[in-house]
């Protein structure tokens, strides 16, 4: 299926870039006429898949993090967030809720749990020293349907 | 992001506004703690009504508190979560550590 609408973002891995990237992707889906429920789900998806490039992907570096977001004639939104980091060693085990690496810094180890619980869809793909890419797809609802 | 510290009679309540994320959680639990490991109170409340948006880094924040509470012996309360947060804090299993209200 052909996207009928795409974007592109390019940021440095600063964690004032969060706020700015959930923004961007939350303004960008408006045209798809969400209810204010599935706008702040995507919203907090983008946040976590975010905040794990810059905490995890370039732990103790400022990379660059990149967002596309296609948006399908069947009301479905994808949203990649790829980095050019560390990768992630094991997957599975990242994915597992409470699995984190960076209990120091109070994170949860509950990002991709709350990724999966907000989104239809979400992969991870991984390569150590290459990268990791974090898929997200929803489904839009229209309010009148 | 903002927080706004009551101190009562053994109870803290820290008012926070705008929008929780991994940037701004840092801020916070400098402010929190601080006015906890000084008034030393019964209870920590944490008021979440002016709160906009909340990630994982939230139920970090939350986490962190509830066990600078327990090592005083100390309750941590929860108060006036809007719906989306409360989702979040649910399925962190938050509500088995704290008092929702």
């Amino acid at each position: 299926m052909k996207a009928i609408n795409t974007m592109r973002l390019c940021f440095d891995s600063r964690s004032s870039n969060e706020s700015f990237a959930r923004t961007a992707v939350a303004a960008f889906l408006c045209g798809m006429d969400p209810t204010v429920e599935e706008l702040g789900e995507v919203k907090t998806a983008v946040s976590e898949a975010v905040t794990n490039c810059i905490v995890h992907g370039y732990r103790d570096m400022i990379g660059k993090v990149y967002i596309t977001a296609n948006i399908y004639e069947d009301n479905r939104i994808v949203i990649k967030i790829k980095d050019k980091g560390c990768g992630i060693e094991d997957v599975k085990k990242a994915m597992e809720p409470l699995f984190t690496t960076a209990a120091a810094e109070e994170r949860a180890g509950l990002g991709f749990a709350v990724m999966e619980s907000m989104m239809d869809k979400v992969k991870v793909s991984s390569q150590l020293q290459k990268g990791t890419t974090v898929v997200l797809e929803k489904r839009i609802v229209s309010k009148g349907e | 992001m903002a927080v706004e510290i009551q101190i009562r009679e053994n109870v803290v309540v820290a008012c926070l506004s705008g929008e929780i994320d991994h940037h701004s959680a840092v801020g916070l639990r400098e402010t929190i703690d601080q006015s906890v490991i000084q008034a030393k109170p019964e209870e920590l409340i944490l008021d979440f009504s002016l709160v906009t948006f909340m990630d994982s880094s939230g139920i970090g924040l939350v986490m962190g508190r509830f066990r600078l509470m327990q090592e005083t012996g100390g309750r941590l309360v929860l108060q006036n979560l809007p719906a989306p947060i409360k989702k979040v804090m649910r399925l962190a299993g938050l509500d088995k550590l704290a008092r929702l209200d």
